[in-house]
């Protein structure tokens, strides 16, 4: 009798419970997929914020000081090196897939017909290999806004990029030889950065090694990497923390504890966070994080709200349904039943219909902003459905209250 | 008669009005807060970004430096739009013979322009330098006065604090300008500006700088405006979606209260058929409820949404949304419409029905 009399409640009043249930679903699918990019905001954004470039360095542990004036190095020939073969080896940390990219520079100076200048070795889009992984690392993706005009240079072609300042200066131009040292090179393209490398020639690191006779060194590692908003926790030193504490320190994204790992990796070397990129970076992120998550406060209260607004008046639409029940005999525990039954069903459906919705919402609008999906967690669908069971609980709950007080004469003359 | 059956018709049927008009206050708060935020993010996230540092380069053309005459006009070409700092560089030796890059800078404009120095203390008095940590370890190992010697002019400088940025600065030596202009003679030879404002107004000030200045080579930090204008176009897109689905949600919600409370009162309606009222004067006054509910909700709404605009920017950006008031019409207009619309659909069923059924209960 109980199940029947729900039922024929849905078959016979389908216009009213299909609005109410669009609005459930709707709500719920907003929900879902504004909780789904609010907790995954912090890790798209993050990556987006590699376009900054490199926020930590690796150098070598005993190098002496650098001197350099925009891009003029006045640093004498020689103090320690990095070795290029340890590169590999980043890719081996603990924290590597947070590696976005790296590159390694060696700049050596150098005459360029009979001016003096620098020439930066580095990789442009290198092929690496540690254990059975295979990655391309280089300057093309650890720093994304440097634009060529022309072509970049190819494999290990010896081709070398020249500076769009220096190219000015000495009226050259792309696919053209220069004499540096007295050796011919291509130039493949013109460099533009906006930083010193406009006024430098960039060309392979196997270029600067041979033309500084160092065969196999590095000077610095710039590292991409994504990390996590430093705290007070990630600024303790290591060896100091108790054992739990550190592995909690070792395993956690902190610029510090992938610098840590990074001289593990590599030998003799001396890793430090970039301070302007990642300093600024920690403070954009966690704004942008908070507004979104401020922002999926407010939309969860307003599609709540609307959604019991919604329920409330539903439920008044039916006092003398109500009535005529009460008239019949039915007792306040009978009522209250079958309308909350109503609710959670009405809920558990449009809360399953807009979970779904909600997480294709999130994957295709993950796809359409940041070129890749945002993933909704199956914990996600229990959350989603308690909270629609709630919110239009609370919906009818007044109108139910209301509904077992009613005099069942008066509802049914249309006057309650 | 039309004013009294209108606030007849609501205060009789307290509960269901308070309820539609509730989901109208919520639609239009939502919507309001939304479009505030959205107008706003974009100046509020940009202060976050000028913590990059500079956007604009001013260099003298290689080997020179600026004549007083042209940082004047960069000054005043840049006024309140921006932050200028000039930098001065040379190379000096240490006692040991040791060369090491010297920066004459004004502190107190470093100090905004670049809050991500970490400092341990800045300098105040004359004669007092700022050293880079790796500098200080070759340095000042011993944490005293140090001299530094430049074409054979010796200064003795006693270090404040150190730095630390993790770049080119942390080898170098920092002295106050009027210090190191004395002590070497030589003038700014790059001024870095963090230029405020949107990505054209940060260009035209290039352009004007280029123009003025034509001894210098005036160049933007692709590095710094490129990455802004990548995550400030994400988040105001994630943004915009987000507002856009709050919108409908709290629209379609308004679109169900309504509709559910006029077929709640098909009877009333039937009755004022039945005693001569015309099509024409129950759509007229259905349509003037739905104006008044409108009105009375959006403008709700739109203070509730204006404080919740407020608060989200106190929390999260530590300064108010300023409240924008041109974004009232828009939100008046779609009240309007969609309580128009969810009192319109259910009218054309209302128009059909004969009174007599509806008041047999059929």
């Amino acid at each position: 009798m109980f199940a029947r009399l729900v039922y024929e409640s849905f078959r016979r009043q389908t216009r009213r419970k299909l609005l109410v249930a669009a609005a459930i679903t709707l709500g719920a699918a907003v929900s879902t997929a504004m909780i789904a990019i609010a907790t995954d905001i912090g890790d798209k954004i993050s990556r987006e914020l590699r376009t900054y470039g490199a926020n930590i360095i690796v150098t070598p542990q005993d190098s002496t000081l650098d001197v350099q004036i925009g891009s003029v190095n006045l640093k004498p020939a020689g103090g320690a090196y990095l070795n290029e073969t340890d590169l590999p080896k980043i890719k081996g940390i603990f924290w590597r897939n947070n590696i976005a990219a790296f590159t390694p520079e060696l700049p050596v100076n150098v005459k360029l017909g009979s001016t003096e200048t620098t020439l930066l070795g580095t990789y442009f889009a290198k092929s690496l290999k540690f254990g059975d992984d295979h990655f391309t690392e280089g300057a093309r993706s650890t720093f994304p806004w440097w634009k060529v005009e022309g072509s970049w240079p190819a494999g290990d072609s010896g081709d070398v990029l020249i500076g769009e300042k220096l190219a000015r200066v000495q009226d050259i131009s792309a696919g053209q030889q220069i004499q540096v040292n007295g050796k011919p090179y291509r130039v493949a393209g013109i460099l533009s950065t906006g930083g010193i490398e406009d006024s430098q020639i960039i060309a392979p690191l196997a270029v600067a090694q041979a033309i500084a006779q160092q065969p196999g060194a590095v000077s610095k590692i710039f590292v991409s990497a994504v990390t996590k908003p430093e705290d007070a926790f990630a600024r303790r030193n290591p060896d100091t923390l108790s054992p739990a504490d550190r592995d909690r320190w070792y395993c956690s994204p902190y610029p510090q504890s992938i610098a840590y790992q990074l001289e593990e990796a590599i030998p003799h070397s001396h890793a430090e966070q970039i301070r302007q990129v990642e300093q600024n970076e920690g403070k954009v992120l966690s704004r942008i994080e908070g507004l979104m998550l401020l922002i999926t406060l407010a939309a969860l209260f307003t599609s709540g709200l609307a959604v019991s607004a919604a329920m409330a008046t539903a439920m008044f639409e039916r006092r003398e349904e109500i009535g005529l029940m009460k008239a019949l005999g039915a007792g306040h525990f009978m009522l209250s039943a079958i309308f909350i039954t109503e609710s959670v069903l009405l809920a558990c459906a449009g809360g399953l219909v807009g979970f779904a919705g909600g997480a294709l919402l999130a994957h295709k609008l993950g796809y359409a902003i940041f070129g890749s999906g945002i993933a909704v967690e199956p914990v996600l669908l229990p959350l989603v459905l308690g909270i629609a069971v709630v919110v239009t609980f609370m919906g009818s709950a007044a109108a139910i209250r209301r509904a077992v007080k009613y005099d069942p004469v008066l509802a049914l003359r249309g006057e309650a | 008669m039309f004013f009294r059956m209108l606030i007849r018709a609501a205060m009789l049927r307290k509960r269901t009005a308070i309820s539609a008009l509730l989901a109208i206050v919520v639609a239009s708060a939502a919507a309001t807060a939304m479009l505030n935020i959205f107008i706003d993010v974009q100046s509020k996230l940009r202060k976050e970004f000028r913590g990059f540092g500079a956007n604009i380069i001013v260099e003298a053309k290689s080997g020179a430096s600026f004549a007083p005459a042209d940082l004047d006009r960069i000054n005043s070409v840049v006024g309140t739009r921006g932050l200028v700092v000039p930098f001065a560089y040379a190379v000096a030796r240490t006692s040991g013979g040791q060369p090491v890059v010297v920066a004459g800078t004004n502190f107190d404009l470093v100090r905004k322009l670049n809050p991500w120095w970490s400092v341990s203390a800045w300098p105040n008095h004359r004669l007092q330098a700022l050293v880079g940590v790796r500098a200080a370890q070759v340095i000042i190992p011993d944490g005293k006065s140090f001299a530094l010697d430049y074409l054979g002019r010796t200064l003795q400088l006693s270090p404040a604090g150190t730095v630390r940025t993790g770049a080119g600065e942390d080898s170098r030596v920092y002295l106050s300008l009027a210090d190191f202009e004395t002590w070497t003679g030589l003038q700014p030879s790059v001024v870095e500006i963090a230029a405020y404002g949107s990505a054209t107004e940060v260009s035209s000030l290039l352009s004007t700088l280029q123009k003025n200045i034509p001894s210098a080579d005036v160049h933007p930090v692709r590095q710094v405006t490129e990455g802004e204008a990548n995550i400030l176009g994400k988040t105001r897109s994630t943004l915009l979606w987000s507002a856009v689905f709050i919108i409908i949600t709290a629209a379609l919600c308004v679109l169900a209260t309504l509709t559910g409370w006029l077929f709640d009162r098909r009877r009333d309606f039937a009755i004022m058929k039945a005693i001569g009222a015309s099509d024409r004067l129950i759509a007229l006054f259905i349509s003037g409820e739905a104006v008044i509910l409108a009105l009375i909700g959006a403008l709700v709404g739109f203070a509730a949404g204006i404080g919740i605009a407020a608060w989200i920017g106190r929390v999260n950006f530590h300064a108010p949304v300023t409240p924008r008031f041109d974004v009232l019409p828009p939100v008046l207009i779609g009240c309007l419409l969609v309580t128009l619309l969810a009192t319109l659909l259910p009218l054309r069923l209302l128009r059909q029905i004969q009174p007599a059924m509806i008041l047999r209960g059929e």
